[in-house]
């Protein structure tokens, strides 16, 4: 098998099985229509308020259902020693780390999709706009790229789901706060010249932890 | 014997730059005495890079080479580097208190400074939930290569905001207007520098007694 569809196939598992059990993808849709709802009570917020944080609640939402879905990612593999027979297979670990990456990738899209329209619908802002998925799309990559590698640590220590929060988070405040930003620039009607310098931090941090998470793997899931 | 020669030539250095601090250098016309604190506040975040830089390396050389000694290194560089961090919080924040008003701001470099602190409080807290010593070194390692590389772009986009610090004018006039001044901060990095080693040198050297502690008490056990 080639490289690219040893990742195929992964990636084909991870979202087969996720479709048959829908286990990850309900509780994080739950769970994101919460966060939705508790902003709404903490904030109370009016239409003008709503304009400036609007971004802010978004990418909380995004961010928390993020670190839900990239700790759901190795659970499986971890509970029936699938990633011990993933590996016994002639599969390059490389291979592995992108079919993973490239299989929390769609479900993380999915879950932003419907956290977008939840979001239009409760509290009556206008996000669906090409500059919005554009970012949404941009820095849910350097998430997964960076989620994928600290989610198959995370599992392996003794606390598990505790330690890929505390590590992802700080790792990914550049996304968070490019992605903020830009989102904030395209509610205010800005173009998108005045969001690039945000363009290019995310794109150079997925293009950076892409390979930098690539080249470590590795290292992560051997034994 | 290294650590003795180590401690003498800090102390030495530690005189001669407090000396420099607070009898010798002219004080700074705009803040003050207040900005003295600066000899201070700059050696300690170079050192906190430093150290980090040397845990960024010493991490990449573990998995490479497999050698238990690195993750030593690693994590003896990793512990200075984040004390560093701490004081360079607290005497960022002791700074801003006279000339902000303000124990702590949001400004661009404090931000990535508590950033880059917590990035390594996780690679300590990542340490300490693996109790076997390979895979805590192979992942303590993919922690502070990820952390390292992250710091400039943390750097970048935080500095995007607008920001409130003294942009560093060490080489674009500023302080080489003033050699006094400029002697000080050097002579202070130097003595920063050494202590850092020194404090290197004694980490290593604890590391080293924690392994044969606990080869010890496994070899009791059975």
């Amino acid at each position: 098998m080639s490289f690219w569809s040893q990742v195929v196939a992964i990636t084909r598992k991870d979202i087969l099985s996720e479709l048959r059990t829908r286990e990850i993808i309900t509780s994080i849709l739950v769970f994101a229509v919460l966060v939705l709802v508790i902003f709404n009570f903490t904030f109370n917020p009016d239409q003008a308020m709503m304009a400036r944080i609007a971004p802010g609640i978004l990418w909380v939402a995004f961010v928390f259902s993020g670190v839900l879905a990239l700790n759901r990612a190795f659970i499986p593999e971890k509970e029936e020693n699938c990633l011990e027979g993933l590996m016994c297979c002639p599969v390059e670990r490389e291979a592995i780390y992108i079919g993973k990456a490239l299989g929390s990738l769609f479900f993380m899209l999915l879950v932003e999709a419907v956290i977008l329209s939840v979001f239009a619908l409760l509290f009556n802002v206008s996000v669906f706009q090409l500059e919005i998925i554009t970012v949404t799309f941009f820095a849910t990559i350097g998430f997964v790229a960076v989620g994928t590698l600290f989610s198959a640590l995370a599992i392996n220590t003794r606390a598990r789901e505790m330690v890929l929060p505390i590590l992802f988070l700080p790792i990914i405040t550049p996304v968070i706060i490019a992605a903020v930003k830009a989102s904030a620039l395209a509610l205010e009607g800005k173009s998108w010249a005045d969001m690039t310098p945000w363009l290019v931090i995310l794109i150079a941090f997925d293009m950076i932890f892409t390979v930098v998470s690539f080249l470590v793997f590795p290292y992560i899931i051997e034994e | 014997m290294r650590t003795k020669i180590l401690l003498l030539i800090s102390a030495l250095l530690f005189l001669a730059a407090l000396a420099m601090v607070f009898v010798f250098v002219p004080t700074e016309d705009n803040q003050g005495v207040v900005q003295r604190i600066f000899y201070f506040h700059v050696p300690v975040a170079w050192v906190a890079f430093f150290a980090f830089f040397v845990t960024f390396v010493a991490s990449i050389l573990y998995l490479v080479k497999r050698s238990i000694i690195w993750d030593m290194a690693a994590c003896a560089s990793a512990e200075i580097g984040l004390l560093f961090t701490t004081l360079i919080l607290i005497t960022g924040s002791i700074w801003a208190r006279p000339i902000w008003g303000v124990w702590w701001d949001w400004d661009a470099r404090l931000t990535s400074s508590l950033v880059l602190w917590l990035i390594y409080v996780a690679y300590f807290i990542v340490r300490a939930y693996i109790g076997e010593e390979e895979r805590r070194a192979r992942f303590a390692a993919a922690v502070g290569i990820v952390g390292f590389v992250d710091v400039p772009i943390v750097a970048l986009a935080v500095e995007f905001s607008r920001t409130l610090h003294p942009r560093p004018n060490i080489f674009n006039g500023g302080l080489s207007e003033s050699p006094p001044m400029l002697a000080t901060l050097l002579l202070s990095i130097a003595a920063f520098t050494v202590l850092y080693l020194l404090f290197m040198v004694v980490g290593m050297r604890i590391k080293e007694d924690e392994r044969e502690l606990i080869s010890l008490k496994e070899a009791v056990k059975e």
